[in-house]
């Protein structure tokens, strides 16, 4: 997808000299690239050698931007043929770039009904750090407007079912709002992120607002460009009160497929796991530098001299409830891992309504989740490409059953895909995979039972619970 | 009369069978142990000689603030571990075992035991099947397990919530016969530290947790030589293993200590091995001089460190997670390196193992001694290790429950030949002992308790 913004930007005095005019005429002009554009991509698919079609017909034709094994096998295992993204293609699994050109105004192009994409458009919503939390602020303010019971507060004004992000702020924007925030605790400690990065690149701890000076708004100092998003950061209070095990800081990587946003139905892979620091935890401010206690990412902690490539630093979900159940109890244990897939919930259905709920669109998010040492679970980010290098011969195995069953959800039979079907999968095909939320069923299971669902309550009779045999989640939530 | 007569009669035979056996046996056992326990010390000695450190000293000052300090990260601290050798490894110890003669064999004490193909050739006495499934009896079909009956499929009504109730109740009144009892089929997950603790009757009180202190302060003043030996075997294998890497830093609070505990001393009064001597240095072989070394008399081997892993699931208390795991070894595991008749030594374990084997399975017994894979060449690290680091960490906790309920190590041969059953199909089709390694390689899929049921209560004998 070339971007023909270069061409069109040296066109016409006029256009120079009024940007209203400029504008109105690019938007014109992209109108009419894009339907020279499907136009060409038709004639084409119309002009190919008919042997060809022909020894290809019935198969899923496959593209994809991302060259790692564990997606080619499974193309190649399902007899699907790969093409190029120019070709006539059913699935393309694509990077966030990519998505971005596919539906973007001057170089995107309309999917046929034939094709699928494993990203939604606006994804950035749910899998920005900073869209995140606005999002999440503005179902919570709704909620408590409509007066929902979901919006409760305690008696220090904090949510009682929806207080799953840490308190955050964007910057430079929040900066004022920050500095109130900061002051009333002066010793705590704050992690600054750059809303549009991955892998923990450009993290840093902070405990003294001398450290973040530039990003002040009046900073006459400041040389920092405030426009430009690629720039932003947002500063949330950091948890320094992890849950430990043998000493050690972990988080929790969880994967969640979304194959609808309204009505929203989302699926969570049972296998999800724990990624540990190498080196032992220490809330002390000398070590706030050291990114090998505070980081859980794997492109950070693989750098770090004591790590294992044989296990990765990296536990199962079933090891972590054994350990909880083991040391901890059996209903402190089944309360977190019911908050887990609360929060997971509401984040999606925060975003819900501003997701364009594009019928060629599935996706596979990444949550991360940290739990804190009073078994609180705070969800930190979402990602929208997880990553798929395996660090081990586990993580391959298990990243290309992910996919596996993925594209058994997303691609039902392995047979060309027609966007229009219901996205209902019969049981059989989950996989790994167990339902988490399906807004059509409970909304046909009627009105009561929202107040019992509710986390910290306990469900229903026909609740169960994920354990070490896989006994399905239902989740009766509204 | 004349029944209860003869009844007696014969309990007077049997009396005196073993006696007249076990006189037999433990000079046996004393002379086999003898010419190991030489071979270990040499092993240690040689090694300390090579490399120029002494089996003890002490620490000077500076270091000893400095272990002090990294005292809950050892993990990280990586001396030089290059040079040193564990002092012996699991199939060393089989090999000793193996060639173990019973000096009085042409009697002819069990005729049967002439046709016996396996590696040990020492008759001595264990359960067929039928006496398993009496002595197993808890495990049978019809009652309701832990491992079987709390699947997916289940309801928990029917047998997981009145078990959990039974559990919460043997707790609350203190009762550590019925734990014992009560954990024949499986403990709930969340009962299961306070239960072990129950049954090996443990509890923290203030003169335990000071003598753990009073361990730990040996630690930080004295170096031993078994240190070195115990870093090199966590890091060989608890470092790496997916489920107890995590708790690195426990193993080294536990073993350190454990190494240094003459307290376990104690157990040598039943176990027919006796500790390992070494002298001051200059006054070798003058008895006054003797010091037991290590200090608890058991030289680590490879794989020790995964006697402790497990329980660290369960534990996360440094001095509880020691006591627990003093109490097992000095119940059960010192059993499993070391030579004697006892039904839960090593010994019978390793011959109820070929004997279930030969007798229900012959078929796969004869192919595989054929293709020169003798089956207890691959089963004995498993039992050597109470199939710590081969098993799932929930299918293994399962498995211990089970040794405690029957304060038994019979289990684990039981299990050793029911996973062979269970891969019997393609174990028949391979042609050599690699293949056949390759086969048994991965037990970490395997539900402990199905394959115990199927093969005591399930199997037509």
């Amino acid at each position: 997808m070339g971007s023909n913004l270069a061409r069109q930007r040296g066109r016409g005095r006029a256009a120079g000299r009024d940007p209203a005019y400029a504008k109105a005429l690019r938007w014109k002009r992209a109108e009419k690239a894009s339907v020279a554009r499907t136009e060409q991509v038709k004639e084409k698919a119309a002009l190919r050698c008919t042997w060809r079609s022909r020894i290809m017909a019935g198969k899923v034709k496959w593209v994809t931007d991302i060259e790692k094994s564990v997606l080619i096998n499974n193309f190649e295992k399902r007899g699907w043929v790969q093409v190029t993204e120019n070709e006539d293609w059913n699935f393309y699994w694509m990077s966030v770039q990519t998505i971005r050109n596919v539906f973007s105004v001057e170089t995107g192009y309309r999917l046929s009904d034939d094709q699928i994409v494993n990203h939604f458009p606006n994804h950035y919503e749910l899998t920005r750090k900073d869209l995140m939390v606005k999002n999440i602020k503005r179902y919570r303010k709704e909620l408590e407007k409509e007066g929902s019971p979901l919006a409760e507060k305690d008696e220090n004004g904090k949510y009682l079912y929806l207080d799953f992000v840490p308190v955050t702020y964007m910057l430079p924007a929040d900066y004022n709002l920050f500095v109130e925030e900061f002051r009333k605790s002066p010793s705590s400690t704050w992690i600054m992120k750059p809303c549009g990065k991955a892998q923990g690149k450009g993290i840093f701890l902070i405990n003294k607002l001398s450290q973040i000076k530039k990003w002040s708004r009046d900073s006459k100092t400041s040389s920092f460009v405030s426009q430009s998003t690629k720039e932003a950061y947002v500063i949330s209070l950091y948890i320094n009160n992890p849950l430990l095990i043998g000493g050690r800081k972990f988080d929790l990587r969880l994967y969640v497929l979304v194959s609808t946003y309204r009505p929203l139905r989302c699926y969570m892979y049972k296998l999800g796991f724990c990624r540990f620091c190498t080196v032992k935890y220490t809330p002390s401010t000398s070590e706030l530098d050291n990114m090998f206690v505070h980081l859980t990412n794997v492109a950070i902690q693989k750098h770090g001299e004591d790590y294992n490539h044989i296990h990765g630093g990296k536990w199962t979900v079933n090891n972590l409830r054994l350990y909880l159940e083991s040391t901890r109890g059996k209903e402190v244990t089944s309360k977190l891992f019911d908050e887990i897939h609360w929060i997971i919930v509401q984040s999606l259905k925060a975003v819900a309504p501003v997701m364009n709920n594009d019928k060629h669109c599935f996706e596979c998010y990444g949550y991360d989740i940290i739990i804190d040492d009073k078994l609180k679970p705070w969800l930190i980010e979402v990602n929208a490409s997880p990553s798929l290098t395996s660090s081990t011969a586990n993580d391959r195995i298990l990243k290309y059953n992910l996919i596996n069953d993925t594209l058994n959800i997303a691609v039902p039979n392995g047979e060309i895909p027609d966007c229009k079907w219901n996205k209902s999968p019969p049981k059989e095909v989950l996989g790994n995979y167990e339902i988490l939320y399906d807004e059509e069923l409970a909304q046909g299971d009627g009105a009561d039972r929202e107040l019992r669902s509710r986390p910290g309550q306990s469900l229903g009779p026909k609740g169960g619970r994920s354990r070490d045999s896989g006994r399905t989640v239902l989740t009766t939530w509204k | 009369m004349l029944q209860e007569e003869s009844d007696l009669s014969l309990v007077i035979a049997q009396i005196v069978q073993k006696l007249k056996g076990s006189s037999l046996y433990a000079q046996l056992e004393r002379q086999a142990w003898g010419s190991w326990e030489k071979r270990i010390l040499k092993s240690l000695n040689s090694m300390c000689t090579e490399l120029s450190i002494p089996l003890a000293r002490k620490r000077p000052v500076g270091e000893q603030k400095e272990l002090l300090n990294k005292w809950n990260e050892m993990g990280t601290d990586e001396p030089d571990l290059s040079l040193f050798r564990p002092v012996y490894a699991p199939k060393d110890f089989l090999e000793v075992l193996i060639n173990l003669r019973n000096p009085n064999y042409e009697n002819g004490d069990s005729l049967s035991f002439r046709t016996h193909l396996g590696l040990i050739q020492v008759p001595l006495k264990v359960k067929d099947i039928p006496e398993l499934k009496e002595f197993f009896v808890e495990l049978g079909l019809t009652t309701g397990q832990l491992g079987i009956d709390d699947s997916t499929q289940v309801p928990p009504e029917l047998f997981e919530n009145e078990h959990v109730r039974i559990g919460q109740k043997v707790l609350a009144e203190q009762d550590s016969a019925a734990a014992q009892q009560y954990i024949r089929q499986g403990s709930p997950t969340a009962l299961r530290a306070e239960l072990w603790a129950l049954i090996l009757n443990i509890s923290s009180q203030p003169e335990d947790i000071l003598y753990y202190e009073q361990l730990k302060t040996n630690v930080i003043q004295h170096d031993l030589l078994v240190d070195s030996l115990i870093y090199k075997d966590v890091k060989l294998t608890a470092s790496n293993d997916d489920y107890y890497f995590v708790f690195e830093d426990y193993l080294y609070q536990v073993l350190l200590c454990f190494s240094r505990d003459t307290s376990v001393l104690g157990h040598f009064a039943y176990n027919s091995a006796s500790p390992p001597k070494s002298y001051i240095r200059g006054k070798l072989g003058l008895e006054e001089y003797a010091v037991f070394y290590p200090p608890n008399g058991v030289i680590p081997f490879h794989g020790f460190s995964m006697y402790v892993a497990p329980l660290c699931f369960l534990y996360h208390e440094p001095s509880k997670l020691y006591q627990i795991f003093r109490e097992m070894y000095v119940r059960f595991f010192f059993r499993l390196h070391s030579i004697s008749s006892h039904p839960s030594g090593i010994v019978s374990l390793c011959l109820l193992f070929e004997t279930l084997l030969q007798t229900y399975l012959p078929q796969l017994f004869y192919h595989l001694r054929e293709i020169g894979a003798q089956p207890l060449r691959i089963s004995f690290k498993w039992m050597v290790r109470a199939f710590s680091g081969y098993l799932a960490t929930d299918q293994l906790l399962l498995l211990w429950d089970r040794i405690l309920g029957y304060n038994s190590l019979e289990i684990l041969a039981v299990l050793a030949a029911a996973v062979f059953a269970f891969r019997a199909v393609n174990l028949m089709e391979v042609t050599s002992l690699a293949a056949a390694e390759a086969v048994l390689a991965d037990l970490s899929t395997l539900k402990v308790m199905p394959l115990l049921q199927i093969f005591l209560f399930a199997t037509v004998t």
